[in-house]
């Protein structure tokens, strides 16, 4: 998909999450995107994460850890 | 099998526990207090002769015919209108009453033609039952006098004859053949609620009239047919009554259209469907239908039915018919060619909400076990999987929490977002009776929906919010309720988390959440939004029911969230008259998100991450089940035009013309090498498709739907599937021609393995559903005879959750290009995309999608009632006809989608419920100029569309 609409829907779940505590926010985009985002979304997040995550919500950003990676291919 | 006969008791039940007991002809019958006479004869099994009663409404007593003696009272009381009295002595049947029923009913015949022979009702009538019960033997009175039967009177035309009013396609009314016993009158408005029906004059000279002297398609008429259901005599029939005659067989089933679900018999006459007729222990409906259930049933026998599997190589070759056997293993090769060549995520499935459990079992376990990935998904994407989400956050569960019996003892109700009249038009008729009642109700929606005024009822309170801004709405209604202290404490402390309630209470005090700081942008009056939630808080037992005006929002699942919020907050849970209540569009969202459809989720809304739940289907299936969430139907869009998504079998569903963004729905499907499309007709998708496995109607298999009430509802098959396999069998032979080893043989065996897999199912059985008609789930062993209502003791989840919901403005936004804003929804005549209501006689009420403005935006526009309008968004533009009407606000249009010709999807975005992906359907900013007809991509999709559809014929074998 493109870029643009992977980094709006990032940053729509890091607007709901931002209500909550800062670390509890993390954890839940987080959460999020382990939960729905099937590997392919993963995959081109963490491209983007790997150019330097233009237009991530800082949260999102944050959260890059604990987004689980991709093992296998699609 | 027989005709199943409902028994009529005469009057309906009195709902008090206290009993009486009196003895009627010889006979002791205990029956609670403020039961007519009649219906305690009735139960004790003496059947008093009746005209104008009936158990669907409330006794009139007009008819005279069902006089009885009491002992120690005087004359001769009708029994409808008499209630019972401790101790009572009732005769029904005394020389007396004898001789007064004959006169009764002779002049009754002396004003009816005697064409019973060649009558449609013959067989079924009443008046001709009465004249049986009551032994008539000879009329003294001829024609010669006053009558309404003859044409003529002598050499004069007879000025009180009135011809047949043939108008609704469905049904006639002969009102020579009337009786004026008014039991369609008051079915009009007790049970449907629409006061479409008068009696016109007084007297002998008093008839049935619809509206003012109108005939029934022109009046205020919704066609639910309850008139006709009540009408003892000919004069209200059914046309398919009077083309094919009496049914001799019946069989209950449930309705396929919307989520109300509906119980009908299935009247039959062999395989040939006479009508249907709403079950009366049909426990969502209680014997009513609307025109959709009851009559819009043509389309199973439409010429444009699909009987054949049909293939092709490429999209613009013509379609192929083919064998099953050809058409199987052609779509098992490409599909498994395709998993070889690009990997095994690379296919999936959409289920479908309007097939059956078992169906949408079976596809998703297609796609888990035989495709061997989670690329499964449904509809309810596009409807309610906001609610899943919001719900099972705040409650632990994704579902309703009420039956709708529940709604008879509200006080006070929500609707949002919602259309009941329209889209649940049986629950519609239930709120209104309980609103005619003295219910009080709140609207929260940007259009003047019917509910808002209509005969007898209407809202305290609408509040016209602005499309978007739901989340603020409903924060502020909260807020109003914290800070006035008007919260039910007790309740919040032993039912939900308290420190998360303390949080909470101070996110909504914060000034910027009131009605007064809002206003600006929710165009909400505060002084009403504030006496809504006074009344709300206030006003006894409180529901709120919901539908896809509050989910098909970029902030849909955080709406849904705040609804849970308000409920919590008043106390509003876990018992009847209250709770949350999502209204299901189609007739099996409930039951198709139950089933496992959501590709990070199998049955009974467990994460595919989780082993232990993997691990049950593992050992059952013998397959390793991939842990990791598959894609959702716009993922699936979006992986296909990057070419890492390829082939995919689509039960039931047209994703075309239903999803949103119809030109990157279309690069979608066009980028796959493989679309197999199961359905009835070939619909807009199919125009995409390589593949058609043409589908069975609900009519023609076994099965269940589950409705919005969590209502485990049976289909059952009535005629034999007309293409040859029901649903499940041919999803069965796809999953057997690509290597599985199925060997289901009836629907029960899929039953049985749901039952065993899901918790909530345990005890869910065919034999179960056959000896209690129905049973809402969950159903096991602690809850064995099921849930009406559901967190009765406590939530699912353990303590309720409270959420914050801060309010954040969609980024589709109204600016100086696209200055309006667009909402969408349905009507009552039509059913979604219209696949089926479009191939029967309710397009006369409906046929052409409509662009509501308001007169100022129209004025300012130069646009007159009736003029073709152009509707450009960014995504794209149509065109269709304005209906210029105050319905609407200033700077908002409306329309519905049933037609493809307007694509109202060419114009929706890609945006999107931020939780779930559920799109922003009720959300779009437009531009609306006038215009001379079709837009340029109308013209090009018909065209397309038609060479899409064309067909070679396989040669008859020799
Ligand atoms: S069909 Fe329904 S709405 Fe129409 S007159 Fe009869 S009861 Fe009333
Ligand atoms: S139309 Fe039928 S139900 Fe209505 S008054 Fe006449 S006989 Fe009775
Ligand atoms: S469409 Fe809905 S309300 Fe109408 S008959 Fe069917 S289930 Fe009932
Ligand atoms: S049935 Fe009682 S008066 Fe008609």
């Amino acid at each position: 998909m493109s870029p643009d609409k992977l980094v709006r829907m990032a940053n729509q779940i890091a607007t709901f999450f931002r209500s909550k505590p800062h670390d509890e926010g993390v954890a839940g985009v987080a959460d999020h995107i382990n939960n729905f985002w099937e590997p392919r979304m993963r995959a081109q997040l963490f491209d983007l994460y790997a150019q330097g995550g233009e237009g991530l919500d800082a949260l999102v950003i944050e959260a890059r850890d604990k987004i689980r990676p991709v093992t296998q291919s699609a | 099998m027989r005709l199943i006969q409902e028994t009529d008791f005469g009057t309906p039940a009195s709902r008090t526990e206290k009993t009486v007991t009196l003895t009627v002809d010889g006979f002791e019958v205990t029956v609670p207090e403020g039961t007519s006479v009649m219906r305690a004869s009735m139960e004790a099994g003496i059947q008093i002769p009746k005209l104008c009663a009936t158990d669907m409404v409330d006794a009139f007593g007009s008819c005279r015919m069902c006089l009885v003696e009491i002992e120690g009272r005087r004359g001769t009381p009708s029994s409808c209108t008499t209630p019972v009295a401790d101790g009572m002595v009732v005769h029904t049947q005394t020389e007396q009453l004898k001789g007064l029923r004959r006169g009764v009913m002779e002049l009754y015949i002396s004003d009816h033609p005697l064409d019973c022979l060649t009558c449609a009702a013959n067989g079924d009538c009443e008046l001709q039952d009465m004249a049986g019960a009551v032994g008539l033997r000879d009329v003294r009175y001829g024609y010669e006098g006053d009558n309404h039967v003859q044409t003529r009177n002598g050499d004069q035309p007879n000025m009180r004859w009135m011809p047949k009013d043939e108008s609704n396609p469905y049904f006639t009314y002969d009102p020579s053949k009337c009786i004026v016993c008014s039991r369609c009158v008051r079915a009009c408005e007790e049970v449907q609620g629409t006061f479409a029906l008068t009696i016109e004059g007084r007297g002998f000279d008093s008839r049935v009239s619809p509206g003012m002297h109108e005939d029934f398609l022109s009046s205020e008429c919704v066609s639910c047919g309850a008139c006709v259901q009540a009408c003892p005599t000919a004069t209200l029939t059914e046309k398919s009554v009077i083309e094919i005659g009496q049914p001799e067989h019946s069989v209950v089933t449930t309705c396929a259209y919307c989520g109300v679900g509906c119980s009908f018999k299935a009247e039959m006459r062999g395989e040939e469907l006479v009508r249907m007729v709403p079950y009366k222990d049909g426990k969502a409906n209680r014997g009513h239908s609307c025109v959709k259930g009851r009559f819009a049933w043509g389309y199973a026998n439409h010429k444009d039915r699909i009987l054949n599997p049909m293939i092709r190589e490429t999209i613009d070759e013509p379609w192929r018919e083919v064998s099953w056997e050809e058409a199987l293993s052609f779509t098992a090769n490409k599909l498994k060619s395709l998993q070889k060549d690009y990997g095994k995520n690379s296919i999936g499935v959409i289920t479908s909400s309007r097939c059956t459990n078992e169906e949408t079992f079976l596809v998703q376990k297609l796609t888990r076990a035989v495709f061997g990935n989670n690329n499964t998904d449904t509809c309810a994407r596009v409807c309610h999987s906001p609610t899943g989400y919001g719900l099972g956050q705040a409650f632990g569960t994704s579902a309703g929490t009420q039956d709708f019996d529940s709604v008879e003892h509200t006080d006070v109700v929500i609707v949002v977002g919602a259309n009941p009249t329209d889209g649940h038009p049986v629950f519609g008729s239930r709120l209104k009776k309980r609103l005619r009642e003295g219910a009080k109700l709140i609207v929260i929606d940007p259009r003047r929906i019917d509910l808002v005024r209509t005969p007898h009822v209407a809202a305290s309170h609408h509040l016209p919010l602005k499309p978007g801004t739901n989340v603020a709405v409903m924060t502020a209604l909260s807020h109003v309720i914290v800070t006035e202290g008007l919260m039910d404490e007790a309740f919040i402390r032993e039912r939900c988390d308290w420190d998360e309630f303390q949080d909470y209470a101070e996110f909504v005090s914060d000034e910027k959440h009131s009605p007064e700081a809002t206003e600006a942008y929710t165009g909400v009056p505060a002084g009403e939004l504030r006496a809504a939630a006074r009344l709300f808080a206030t006003g006894g037992n409180g529901a709120i029911y919901y539908g896809l005006g509050v989910t098909e929002h970029s902030q849909g699942s955080t709406t849904v969230m705040a609804i849970a919020n308000l409920a919590m907050l008043t106390g509003n849970i876990g018992r009847p008259g209250v709770g949350v209540n999502p209204l299901r569009g189609q007739n099996n969202v409930q039951g198709s998100c139950d089933m496992g459809s959501f590709p990070h989720e199998l049955p009974g809304y467990r994460h595919v991450k989780l082993p232990e739940v993997r691990e049950i289907f593992e050992s059952l299936w013998g397959v390793e089940i991939d842990p990791e969430p598959g894609l959702r139907i716009p993922n699936m869009l979006d992986a296909a035009v990057d070419g890492t998504f390829k082939g995919i079998y689509i039960q039931g569903e047209d994703i075309l013309q239903s999803d949103p963004d119809t030109h990157h729905v279309a690069a979608g499907l066009a980028a796959m090498e493989c679309v197999i499309v199961h359905d009835l007709f070939l619909n807009e998708t199919a125009n995409y498709a390589h593949v058609f496995l043409p589908g069975s109607t609900f009519l023609e298999k076994d099965g269940t739907f589950t409705n919005a009430e969590r209502r485990i509802n049976r289909v059952r098959k009535v005629m034999s599937p007309k293409n040859g396999y029901a649903d499940w069998e041919v999803t069965q032979l796809l999953a057997n021609a690509m290597g599985a080893n199925w060997t289901y043989t009836h629907p029960s065996q899929v039953m049985e393995e749901i039952a065993a897999t899901t918790p909530s199912f345990a005890n869910v059985t065919y034999d179960l559903l056959e000896e209690k008609g129905s049973v809402q789930w969950p159903c096991n062993d602690a809850n064995p005879e099921g849930s009406p209502v559901m967190h009765v003791d406590g939530f699912v989840r353990g303590k309720g959750k409270f959420i914050v919901t801060e309010y954040v403005a969609t980024d589709e936004r109204t600016g100086p290009r696209f200055p309006l804003l667009l909402t969408t929804g349905r009507i009552l005549s039509q059913y979604n995309v219209g696949a089926q209501t479009r191939r029967t006689p309710n397009s006369v009420w409906h046929d052409e999608d409509r662009l509501e403005i308001h007169p100022h935006d129209a004025e300012q526009r130069g646009i007159r009632d009736g003029d073709y309008v152009r509707l450009a968004s960014r995504a794209g533009e149509t065109s269709l006809r304005a209906l210029i009407t105050d319905r609407v606000a200033p700077g908002v249009v409306y329309t519905t989608f049933h037609h493809p010709g307007t694509q109202a999807n060419v114009i929706t975005t890609d945006y999107s419920d931020w939780a779930t992906n559920c799109p922003e359907y009720k959300v779009t900013a437009v531009q609306v100029t006038p215009s001379n007809g079709p837009t340029e991509w109308q013209v090009e999709y018909e065209e397309q569309a038609k060479q899409a559809r064309r067909i070679v014929h396989a040669e008859p074998a020799e």
